[in-house]
């Protein structure tokens, strides 16, 4: 038995919990208790989280987890339930081989090359924003005006799902990110947007585009159901991550005059210090969540088939063994091989495009506004603990 | 140094040609890895081990 449990109050806003920080100076791999009650693990150490996520042992079906925080248990109860199915083609909750028909027919969307195409497209849609915020009197919301937009647009854009209906599936998003969401709530947000999805995929097929979801309508592979699932996910994991990503580094930047400057001065310094951020900040704060399949042991453990090991990122990235001082920003350093994509089969498909995101829009949007600076005191940004993807929910700046 | 590629384990994460685009490559058609130089010259050896180290998937080996 064991007294660990999960929560994602910090006390700082770039560090993780000291709580888990703490743990992981005593070891990598310890026992935690999850929601439900299940007695499960927390991995905090870097080594042993790589050498979860690559071990098939561990599934990631949504069935078999149980839920790490208590805001999401019953959530979780209804997707393990017999009268909840997720859609066949949200890939992300499946294993191999189900999952690498699915990735296999998306990878090619987003390969390294196709984002740096799409990188003229990004600086358009970043300089338009940069626009309209030079445009209106400050203070200015970041989050609204610059961090959310711009991923929005990309995402939507490469899709094919317009834009101006964003309504349709914008707020339902957040809902089902809230941890302070009921389970009905969530259940009844993912419905909308399912049901906008299901009237879309017809629309798109009598009025193809020269985008994602036309191309895998065209190809014929999905039925409409899978069509629905694909387009869910890619939707959902485009808008919360590169936007809060956005939004927690600019605040990260601004509360940092030496890191600040140093990428101001140097914008070669961009590559590195969006890698650097993706690991400092870390914004998934809590899971991945895998379940064993069988025993395994992991560095000197023995898990148990069927128990849960949920995988703490923030803390995880800042293990010494892998970033000696780690909890400092420091956007000289080499941060590759961070974990804030996951790591495995699950690797994170759309982390080209986000990179590519970043790159851009941080760099624009330190040339367009060299003095940027928040207009209320740092202590007042309202910060997203209550979300399951972390970052701030506004951003108010000054120039 | 010699580096093998299995394409039925590739994810199409594109760490590989992220890290070293002189010797990784990614189909057109799938994302999956393409090996430009299955035998890379001495001085990209070291970006070439971090390449395999990066990979998500493990679908690259040194030998």
């Amino acid at each position: 038995m064991t007294g660990l449990t999960m929560s994602t109050e910090r006390e700082r806003p770039f560090d993780p919990p000291d709580t888990y920080a703490r743990l992981r100076e005593r070891g990598t791999v310890h026992r935690m208790r999850f929601a439900d009650g299940h007695e499960g693990w927390l991995v905090t150490g870097h080594a042993a989280a790589r050498a979860v996520l690559a071990d098939s042992r561990f599934s990631n079906r949504p069935e078999l987890a149980h839920p790490p925080l208590a805001a999401r248990a019953g959530l979780t109860e209804e997707i393990r339930s017999q009268e909840f199915k997720l859609p066949p083609g949200f890939f992300l909750r499946t294993d191999a081989p189900e999952h690498t028909r699915y990735r296999r027919l998306l990878t090619g969307q987003f390969t390294v090359r196709r984002m740096k195409g799409l990188e003229a497209r990004i600086l358009e849609i970043t300089e338009a924003r940069l626009d309209a915020m030079e445009a209106a009197e400050p203070p200015v919301d970041l989050v609204d005006a610059f961090a959310l937009p711009i991923p929005s647009l990309v995402i939507c854009e490469l899709l094919g799902v317009p834009y101006e209906e964003r309504a349709a599936f914008q707020d339902d998003t957040k809902v089902m990110l809230s941890l302070e969401a009921k389970a009905d709530e969530a259940l009844a947000a993912i419905g909308h947007v399912f049901a906008y999805l299901n009237g879309l995929i017809p629309r798109k097929r009598e009025h193809p585009g020269d985008d994602l979801l036309s191309g895998l309508i065209e190809g014929g592979e999905l039925s409409d159901d899978e069509l629905a699932g694909v387009a869910f996910l890619l939707l959902v994991a485009g808008h919360e991550t590169t936007a809060n990503m956005l939004g927690l580094g600019t605040y990260a930047l601004l509360a940092d005059p030496v890191q600040l400057a140093a990428l101001r001065d140097d914008p070669s310094l961009i590559d590195n210090a969006v890698e650097e951020l993706l690991r400092h900040l870390s914004i998934v704060h809590v899971g991945p969540v895998r379940a064993a399949l069988e025993d395994v042991e992991v560095d000197g453990h023995l898990i148990r088939k069927g128990e849960s090991v949920a995988l703490h990122l923030p803390v995880i990235n800042r293990d010494p063994a892998k970033f000696p001082g780690g909890d400092a920003l420091d956007l000289t350093r080499s941060a590759t091989g961070h974990l804030a994509f996951g790591h495995g089969i699950h690797q994170c498909l759309g982390q080209q495009l986000a990179r590519s995101e970043m790159r851009i829009a941080f760099a624009a949007l330190l040339r367009r506004f060299p003095g940027l600076r928040l207009a209320v005191p740092a202590d007042e940004v309202p910060l997203r603990t209550d979300m399951g993807v972390y970052g701030v929910h506004r951003l108010p700046v000054t120039w | 140094m010699r580096i093998e590629a299995d394409t039925t384990v590739c994810i199409g994460a594109g760490m590989c040609a992220l890290t070293l685009p002189e010797v990784f490559d990614q189909s057109e058609d799938d994302g999956t890895v393409l090996l430009l130089m299955p035998v890379p010259p001495a001085g990209l050896e070291e970006k070439a081990r971090r390449a395999v180290t990066l990979c998500p998937s493990g679908a690259l080996t040194v030998t």
